[in-house]
């Protein structure tokens, strides 16, 4: 009974430390600027997906080619709304790490819901946790049935 | 296994007894469903502002996921209106204690169709339409008419609930994933229900009637299927009707063998990594293909995602339990070895479902109609 307790508390603990261990530090990367033009058109955006470093300050210039589309940052919380043939261009600094969406924000057709895009702030962190608490999952199967 | 018996508490036995609550729910059920087919079919063309959509494919789909199916297995199946129309049809009654003459044509299920074949396929169809059906708003409503009006037609011809048995695309995967919920339906004593005269539960009696499923509660061991309708808490004479809380997933412990279960697990499983890579994912193209029905582009997808579906999951599946050690023969270990799938299905559903913005496109729905967005403004300014 105490031998399996002792194993859940093991595999408990490895799962905090897979879970919250802070990644290495990656400030030795110097902050740089990017602009990247982004084509809106029905439904989905060119390129679609983006990669920044933490603390670079990201300038998105969005050129829509049919009709109004917005440009909707998921954790950033910051809009901008492209007309046909103009650019709008939205600036901010990339200060939160992590994966996230980009969505059309003014209705632009049947398929608008599903109009998003991927902006990665350094390392999308929960990819690699996620796989790693899966790891610690299945490996712990042979250790709980062992004991039983 | 620790089991809760809620039905021990009066004030949910006697809800559950009466008729009358359930019967308040359903009427809020079936004009809500009715309304969703008009909205569908006469209102706003725009998706994203159009109730049907809105609430039928965004808010009744997360709430399904999330709560309903998660939480109370087949629960959502207690309160669907889409039989309700056929059965008060095929009982000539509403509320009043049943009437033995057979109303209708009454026939027995054909032998060869009591599997969920037809709602693995019923399902597909919709998935394979789904990027055009779940943005466009009367498109929705004819599906859901056409749901309405298979159910009465089948309760016309066949006895208790035809449709929900065996065609709701939507009864199926629920059947599945409610063996994972915390909540059963099941006998007390069961040694009651052998010595029981005439079999209430199943045949009726004066005090209600037989099981809509088709279901002998005396020998129910899973969720899968009972709707959790009550009737059999109704009929049964002798209170050895319960209804527990239990641990999560717990039918999983007695895996079923059989092959259309378990196309069900990879049906779904597979669907909703579709639906993850094709409709939040951030490629254009594959959202071209899912909506353009009919082209080439379309065929491709479709082929690719019965591909998906119907030989690379089974297959790479079948690969992993090749030498698994088991007497069994290939099938029987691959349908059982499948309930794996469940818990992994349901769980991929509730991350597609648990979209972050779910309440923007209701927000978005409510400025549009009922002037919101003023008031919303209004006091943003303040």
């Amino acid at each position: 009974m105490i031998k399996k307790l002792v194993y859940w508390l093991l595999i408990a603990l490895a799962a905090l430390v897979v879970a919250f261990t802070p990644f290495p530090v990656t400030s030795s990367i110097p902050s740089t600027s990017h602009t990247f033009k982004i084509e809106a058109s029905r439904f989905a955006y060119t390129p679609s997906e983006l990669h920044v470093n933490p603390g670079d300050m990201v300038a998105l210039q969005i050129v829509s080619t049919d009709v109004v589309h917005g440009l909707y940052v998921d954790g950033y919380d910051i809009s901008a709304e492209a007309n046909p043939g103009q650019t709008a261009t939205l600036t901010f600094i990339a200060d939160k790490p992590g994966s996230f969406r980009f969505r059309c924000n003014v209705t632009c057709g049947a398929m608008h819901p599903f109009m998003i895009g991927k902006l990665t702030v350094g390392t999308n962190s929960w990819l690699f946790r996620s796989i790693g608490l899966a790891l610690v999952a299945v490996l712990s199967i042979p250790a709980l049935v062992r004991c039983g | 296994m620790v089991k809760i018996e809620l039905t021990r508490n009066p004030f949910i036995k006697n809800a559950l007894k009466s008729r009358y609550p359930q019967l308040a729910v359903f009427i809020v059920m079936l004009v809500g469903y009715i309304f969703a087919i008009l909205a569908g079919l006469v209102g706003t063309p725009v998706g994203s502002y159009n109730f049907s959509i809105v609430f039928v494919w965004i808010a009744w789909w997360a709430i399904l996921i999330l709560v309903a199916v998660s939480f109370f297995g087949r629960g959502w199946c207690a309160v669907c209106p889409i039989p309700l129309p056929g059965e008060w049809l095929q009982r000539g009654a509403i509320l009043s204690p049943p009437d033995k003459k057979p109303k209708w044509l009454n026939l027995r299920w054909p032998k060869f169709l009591r599997n969920i074949w037809l709602q693995n396929i019923s399902f597909l169809l919709l998935a394979l339409f789904s990027s055009v059906l779940l943005t466009t708003p009367n498109i929705t409503g004819i599906v859901l008419a056409a749901m309405l009006f298979a159910a009465i037609g089948l309760s016309t011809i066949f006895e208790r609930r035809s449709f929900c048995r065996y065609l709701c695309p939507v009864g199926g995967f629920i059947g599945l994933y409610s063996q994972t919920a915390p909540i059963e339906l099941r006998i007390k004593d069961k040694q009651v229900c052998v010595t029981c005269d005439g079999k209430p539960c199943y045949n009726g009696s004066q005090t209600g009637y037989g099981c809509p499923w088709d279901i002998f509660p005396g020998g129910l061991t899973k969720n899968t299927y009972c709707g959790l309708c009550m009737e059999c808490i109704r009929t049964c004479p002798h209170d050895n009707i319960a209804i527990n809380l239990r641990p999560f997933s717990a039918d999983l412990a007695k895996p079923s063998t059989r092959i259309d279960e378990a196309f069900k697990a990879f049906i779904m499983l597979g669907s909703a990594m579709i639906y993850g890579a094709v409709l939040l994912g951030p490629w254009g193209m594959f959202k071209d293909a899912a909506y353009s029905v009919g082209t080439s582009a379309w065929f491709i997808y479709a082929s690719i995602f019965l591909a998906i579906i119907f030989v690379i999951l089974p297959g790479l599946f079948t690969l992993g339990i090749l030498h698994s050690k088991s007497v069994l023969p290939l099938k029987q270990r691959f349908a059982s070895l499948a309930t794996a799938l469940i818990p992994l299905g349901l769980m991929f559903w509730v991350a597609f479902s648990r979209r972050r913005k779910i309440t923007f496109p209701i927000r978005s729905m409510l400025a549009k109609q009922v002037g919101y967005d003023q008031v919303y403004r209004r006091t943003a300014s303040l």
